[in-house]
């Protein structure tokens, strides 16, 4: 993976000491709250409502196993001794002190990392496929490209008060585990037709408030184009975005409000304009990028352990079904680390797993840890014949859930557990749905399901592209659940439809079930997953399911 | 006639620790809501805001919440105040983990 060069090495520590003297004068009094808040958020670090938060960037959800028992260093040492992994590959701490918080980002830069353009109106950390490097469907690894975005957006004089934040998403997989057509910015790789590599560019996706699907701005870009072609989107945007209005700021409002067609004529013109300044530094250092990321040597292995527990262990034949994918080399698995243990917090690692997880990925991963936007933590690249040690070890740790892609493995954004934005509760009710599955034993024969939850408009929890989207909301003073159907985050994506009248906190968790039962009887085979039978049969009858009695009624009127 | 004034608390963050304080009668800032001045007249309240508003170097985010009398002081009256009191409910952290 990547390793600071000094430069970067020396911005990092510059903006800890920055931030050091600006927290002294915020305690001794020298800076107002109104002063100090934009540089701490510069820094990554929110005011919740219980206490503070930092929010530290993972680039690329890329750590090595060093990084990861650094975190739980912090995590013990400032912290109440977990993490939470983000739907943005990010680690958030929950309850981190004002006066520890340049300790922290020192114990941070110790390890080349650090929390800066975690938040503001700026370009967030680059997500990628949290596959990346390992996957089977990919045409490349989609890291070095994100990390040449990472040195270019970092600290960009022209990008540091953009009109509201900007978020980056890129996939080197035809499948996309990334979600790029909800990002400001969606980069697939393809192929053209001469069989060159280069990129689809997709812009103004996003969720929250107005949720919109990206649209296409040009079909094919060749690869050292990338860096003038993105930063040509952002300038434009930088122009065109409504500052006069948060809530119309994003490129999603300005690609909606002036059309893609003018958006691209807009974006092509810069383009032509910037594009000479690009002297081709850029594809060199990206050159050095794609050493630096290239795939460990991988051996070739006998598969005789991994056949044997396969046969006589069915707990670890489930996992191994559910949580390990296909790998680009024979014989490897690529391992998903369920977060999402029963009745647990979606997307926490204690210090003891934090340190459990950087072990089995240093014996036997390779030294690589990926965490996904779904809350998880990946180890990219296994031998199948270490599957059942790897298996054994999680177990005991608490994370041994066969659950990734079930019913159980569900998104939830912190909600009013912590968020100060929240206008209801996630956390309980993810926890509530995926004990109740698990009390009913169906989530293996129902399949493939993605529930996501967010405990507000902003949505956090991408509640839009869920199959089953739960959103949270305050109405008259009790917390309310709103549920959608039919999103869907990959390349199929579509926005989730809203079913109905919310329910109350005791009414959602038993209407998820009539759901997830009601698919149960309506869906064609084994092997229809529940989009597929909300495609192929509309709302109507999965709406029957939630509201019975409206249902009832319906029947009643009409007879 | 004018709409009847909700019973207020004024309410912030601790500078240092981020944690929930309410501001008392005596002017303190209490980390515990029962001990809060309840106020229910909005003349006072607005003074009592700008009281709270003018101590940065000990609370921070300083607002008037809606609150109401209860057996031993004041109570919240909205869920989000309600959680305020007590910490998150997925860990024993926060108030609740001291009380």
């Amino acid at each position: 993976m990547y390793s600071y060069s000094e430069f970067d090495e020396a911005f990092v520590r510059e903006r800890v000491s920055q931030f050091r003297a600006q927290v002294e004068r915020r305690i001794d009094g020298s800076l107002t709250e109104d002063e100090f808040k934009p540089l701490r958020l510069m820094n990554g670090l929110y005011l919740q409502l219980h206490a503070y938060m930092l929010r530290v960037a993972i680039p690329y959800g890329t750590l090595a196993p060093h990084q990861m028992r650094q975190l739980a260093m912090i995590a013990e040492r400032w912290d109440k001794g977990y993490g939470h992994f983000t739907t943005r590959q990010n680690i958030q701490f929950n309850w981190p002190k004002l006066k520890d918080v340049p300790d922290i980002l020192d114990a941070l830069a110790d390890v080349e990392m650090h929390a800066i353009q975690t938040s503001g109106n700026t370009i967030r950390n680059v997500t990628a496929d949290h596959f990346a490097g390992a996957a089977a469907d990919e045409i490349a690894d989609p890291r070095p490209v994100a990390e040449l975005l990472r040195q270019w957006s970092t600290d960009h004089p022209e990008f540091q008060f953009l009109p509201r934040k900007f978020k980056i998403a890129i996939t080197g997989s035809p499948n996309d585990r990334a979600v790029t057509k909800a990002h400001d910015i969606g980069l697939r790789m393809v192929r053209n037709e001469a069989g060159e590599e280069g990129f689809e560019v997709i812009v103004g996706g996003g969720l929250g408030r107005t949720p919109m699907i990206g649209k296409v701005i040009r079909e094919f870009l060749p690869r050292e184009d990338l860096l003038p072609y993105v930063e040509a989107i952002v300038s434009v945007w930088n122009l065109l975005g409504r500052r006069d209005n948060k809530f119309k700021a994003r490129i999603k409002i300005t690609v909606h409000e002036h059309g893609i067609e003018e958006i691209r004529r807009l974006v092509e013109d810069r383009f032509t304009e910037i594009r000479p300044g690009f002297s081709g530094v850029d594809q060199e250092v990206l050159a050095g990028l794609e050493a630096a990321f290239a795939r460990p040597s991988l051996p070739e292995r006998s598969l005789g352990g991994f056949e044997s527990a396969y046969t006589n262990d069915p707990v670890f034949r489930a996992w191994s079904d559910t949580n390990v994918a296909e790998h680009a080399v024979p014989g490897y698995g690529i391992v998903t680390i369920s977060l999402k243990a029963h009745g647990k917090t979606p997307g926490d690692a204690s210090a003891d797993q934090m340190r459990l997880m950087a072990d089995l990925a240093e014996e036997l991963g390779h030294s690589e840890i990926r965490i996904s936007h779904e809350q998880n933590v990946i180890l990219p690249h296994v031998h199948k014949s270490d599957l059942p040690r790897v298996h054994a070890a999680l177990k005991e740790a608490g994370l041994g859930t066969a659950n990734v892609g079930l019913a159980s493995d569900i998104i939830a954004c912190p909600g009013m557990d912590y968020c100060a934005l929240a206008t209801a509760r996630s956390i309980p009710i993810a926890q509530e749905i995926a004990e109740r599955v698990d009390e009913l034993k169906i989530e293996h024969e129902v399949g493939h399901l993605k529930i996501k939850i967010s405990g507000c408009i902003n949505a956090c929890g991408h509640h839009h592209v869920g199959h089953i989207g739960i959103l949270g909301l305050d109405r008259a003073g009790v917390e309310n659940y709103q549920i959608t159907l039919g999103g869907d985050g990959t390349e199929s994506a579509s926005i989730g439809e809203r079913a109905g009248p919310g329910f109350s906190a005791d009414q959602i968790v038993p209407a998820i079930e009539r759901l997830i039962l009601a698919y149960l009887d309506l869906r064609e085979s084994d092997s229809e997953t529940f989009i597929q039978s909300y495609r192929r049969l509309g709302p109507a009858p999965f709406k029957a399911a939630l509201y019975p009695e409206t249902a009832e009624k319906e029947r009643a009127d009409a007879a | 006639m004018s709409r009847k004034f909700t019973p207020k608390v004024v309410t912030g963050n601790a500078l240092i620790e981020g944690d929930a304080v309410w501001l008392t009668e005596d002017d303190r800032w209490t980390r515990e809501m029962s001990e809060a001045e309840l106020i229910e007249d909005e003349a006072h309240a607005q003074m009592r805001l700008l009281f709270g508003q003018s101590q940065p170097s000990v609370v921070v985010g300083v607002y008037l919440a809606d609150a109401k009398a209860g057996l031993n002081g004041p109570e919240p009256t909205h869920f989000r105040e309600d959680f305020r009191t007590r910490g998150p409910s997925n860990y024993p952290h926060g108030k609740q983990a001291t009380a």
